[in-house]
């Protein structure tokens, strides 16, 4: 556990966000250390974004964050994200932390040369002089893999495809080396092409950096492909966290399981006999319509009595398998980095 | 009559003029499709892949009688459509329909259900009581009855997309088109829908056109695949045959760019998908 604490870059504690009176998210909490890929999984409406938003200070008007988001990036985490003001979070944001959006022409300013726009975010937070930073944005640029990048820093937004927005989008994200990374469905607009080499930049950045990330996506494959561990998030609760073999292999909240299943079109071995896909009943509800106890029990089909009370988290043991191409892990996860609240969990220990 | 492949193309092409640069040049050409043949045989679920701008949309405009082609010849049932003027194509609409990408945008706001789903009938002038067909067709896609007094914005996105399959099926068609119809859906719900389409492709014994640029959805869906680059068809196969054995360079880039969850578990990264898609710039 000591070792974990220093290379801890984001820890979230008991994280509560609400509307008001309706709640959005419950006692969400996780931590990401250096050079650590993680990733956040869920249906649309499960608080995905949301916990990415209040990690970043960027919750809209009228939603307010309760509980303890500590970020150590270059210097280490003495106060809590969600008490400090604006001005101090400006300054985090685009520095010890940065943030990739879905969609880049919205990410982007259409008014400004993109080579100006990675430029910026390195003048506005000094870690260069302009002469440095514009000579520094072609080099991220090209470090992105865009194609004659003296020109291209030149040109629009509107000038570029959307696989090249996305790259800018990251070069921006990346220009001041962050601690902690976070993308927001990054690849989900894009081809099945280029969504591979946004990918592949991605992790790449991110290693070379020694960053922390959290990913957001629907898409279990891409998770698979680019994370080692993974929150699965629903009805504004982490469910079920593990590393990436260990949940998508052998998951046990019902609703990853359900998940896997409705994703999963091949099956083990190339094509599945054309066969009715497993689903899940029903649809996300509405923030807020959530049932009480456990939040996936009216569209579950092993609920009992028992799920009406909210389930505890069970820590499952960190015998993570070593995938090949996967950063060692060793125990030095906590108890909440591995495990799920469920009554009724699927796999061996049902 | 019945060796009539459902849909063919011979050699269609389709340019576009874009707005003249110059006094003295003729104005630039797009060639959306360049010498496109394909034949859809009846009863087939035929698959149509390739990125953006590689001529899917078009290809599909064409065979629903909405655009015309530049040169070449697009049948529907042994019956040409190319040439012919949109109020010569009635018995087009009854034949061959589509769903769409995006629900909330091809389903009228300020519409209810039962008026949505009856339209086609109401446009095609086909009488009978058009309320019993709507609840028919309400409960074959899975909805319940009571949703025929509501709107559109009352709905899910899969239920909304239901309500298309539905109005899509109004007529009783032979020939049904979708166009991305999942691809705005979250994966328990495309689960549904997709579970949905095949029930009732083999319940109404349909022919299906199903566009996507998702390749994992299409392999799911469909017998035959062609894929589309830069407004060429460069393979078309057997689905399985094209996964597992891609003739074209083209078709092998896109089956390795896949990000897939057990190819990942089993350590592929995305380094490897990046060299499979041949990162291009």
């Amino acid at each position: 556990m000591s070792d974990t604490a220093g290379r801890t870059v984001l820890a979230v504690e008991g994280l509560d966000v609400g509307a008001g009176h309706t709640p959005l998210l419950h006692d969400v909490s996780f931590s990401i250390a250096r050079g650590e890929r993680v990733g956040l999984i869920g249906e649309s409406g499960s608080g995905k974004s949301l916990t990415a938003l209040a990690v970043m200070g960027l919750l809209g008007e009228g939603l307010h964050a309760r509980g303890d988001v500590r970020l150590s990036g270059r210097t280490p985490a003495t106060r809590n994200l969600l008490e400090v003001g604006e001005a101090e979070m400006a300054r985090l944001r685009g520095d010890a932390v940065s943030m990739v959006f879905q969609e880049p022409m919205t990410a982007l300013n259409p008014t400004m040369r993109v080579g100006a726009q990675v430029a910026e975010v390195m003048r506005i937070h000094g870690t260069r002089d302009r002469a440095g930073a514009r000579a520094r944005a072609v080099e991220l640029l090209d470090q992105v893999g865009l194609p004659d990048v003296a020109h291209l820093a030149r040109s629009y937004p509107h000038e570029l495809s959307g696989g090249q927005r996305q790259r800018v989008v990251l070069a921006i994200a990346l220009a001041n080396d962050p601690a902690l990374l976070i993308c927001d469905e990054p690849t989900t607009a894009l081809d099945v092409t280029v969504q591979a080499t946004v990918l592949d930049l991605v992790v790449r950045g991110v290693q070379e950096r020694d960053a922390a990330m959290l990913f957001i996506t629907h898409d279990l494959a891409v998770v698979a492909t680019v994370c080692e561990r993974v929150l699965v998030m629903y009805g504004g609760r982490v469910v079920e966290a593990g590393p990436v073999e260990q949940v998508f292999a052998d998951p046990r909240h019902r609703y990853t399981q359900g998940l896997i299943g409705a994703s999963d079109l091949t099956g083990e071995q190339g094509r599945r006999q054309r066969a009715a896909l497993p689903t899940i009943p029903g649809t996300v509800p509405a923030a807020g319509r959530f049932p009480s106890g456990c939040v996936f029990r009216s569209r579950c089909a092993h609920e009992t009595a028992e799920c009406a009370t909210q389930p505890g988290w069970t820590p499952r043991g960190a015998g993570r398998v070593e995938g090949p191409g996967r950063a060692p892990g060793g125990d030095t996860q906590d108890e909440g980095a591995a495990g799920y609240a469920c009554f009724h969990p699927a796999g061996d220990a049902a | 009559m019945t060796d009539t492949p459902a849909i063919e193309l011979r050699e269609v092409c389709r340019d576009f003029r874009r707005p003249r640069t110059s006094l003295r040049e003729a104005p630039p050409v797009v060639r959306a499709l360049r010498d496109v043949s394909l034949t859809v045989g009846r009863g087939e679920r035929f698959g149509v892949v390739g990125e953006s701008g590689s001529g899917k949309s078009t290809l599909l405009r064409l065979v629903c009688g909405l655009d015309r082609p530049t040169s070449g010849e697009v049948l529907v049932e042994g019956r040409s459509i190319g040439d012919q003027p949109a109020r010569r194509l009635g018995w087009l609409r009854t034949r061959l329909q589509l769903v769409f990408q995006d629900p909330m945008s091809s389903l009228d706001p300020r519409m209810r259900v039962r008026d949505i789903i009856a339209e086609p009938l109401v446009a095609q002038g086909i009488h009978g009581d058009h309320q019993a067909r709507v609840r028919e067709l309400l409960d074959r896609v899975g909805l319940d009855p009571g949703a025929a007094g509501r709107y559109p914005h009352q709905f899910s996105g899969g239920q909304r997309q239901r309500i298309s399959v539905a109005r899509a099926l109004a007529p009783d068609p032979d020939i049904l088109v979708m166009d991305e119809p999942v691809s705005a859906l979250d994966v328990s719900v495309r689960a549904q829908v997709l579970n949905l389409v095949d029930e009732i492709v083999d319940g109404l014994d349909l022919t299906l056109v199903f566009v996507s640029h998702d390749l994992s959805v299409v392999r799911h869906v469909c017998d035959r695949v062609a894929v589309m680059q830069d407004g060429q068809v460069v393979e078309t196969g057997e689905t399985e045959r094209l996964f597992t054995e891609p003739g074209h360079d083209y078709t092998r880039s896109l089956v390795a760019a896949i990000p897939d969850l057990h190819a990942a578990l089993a350590g592929r990264s995305a380094q490897d998908l990046a060299r499979g898609a041949g990162r291009p710039s």
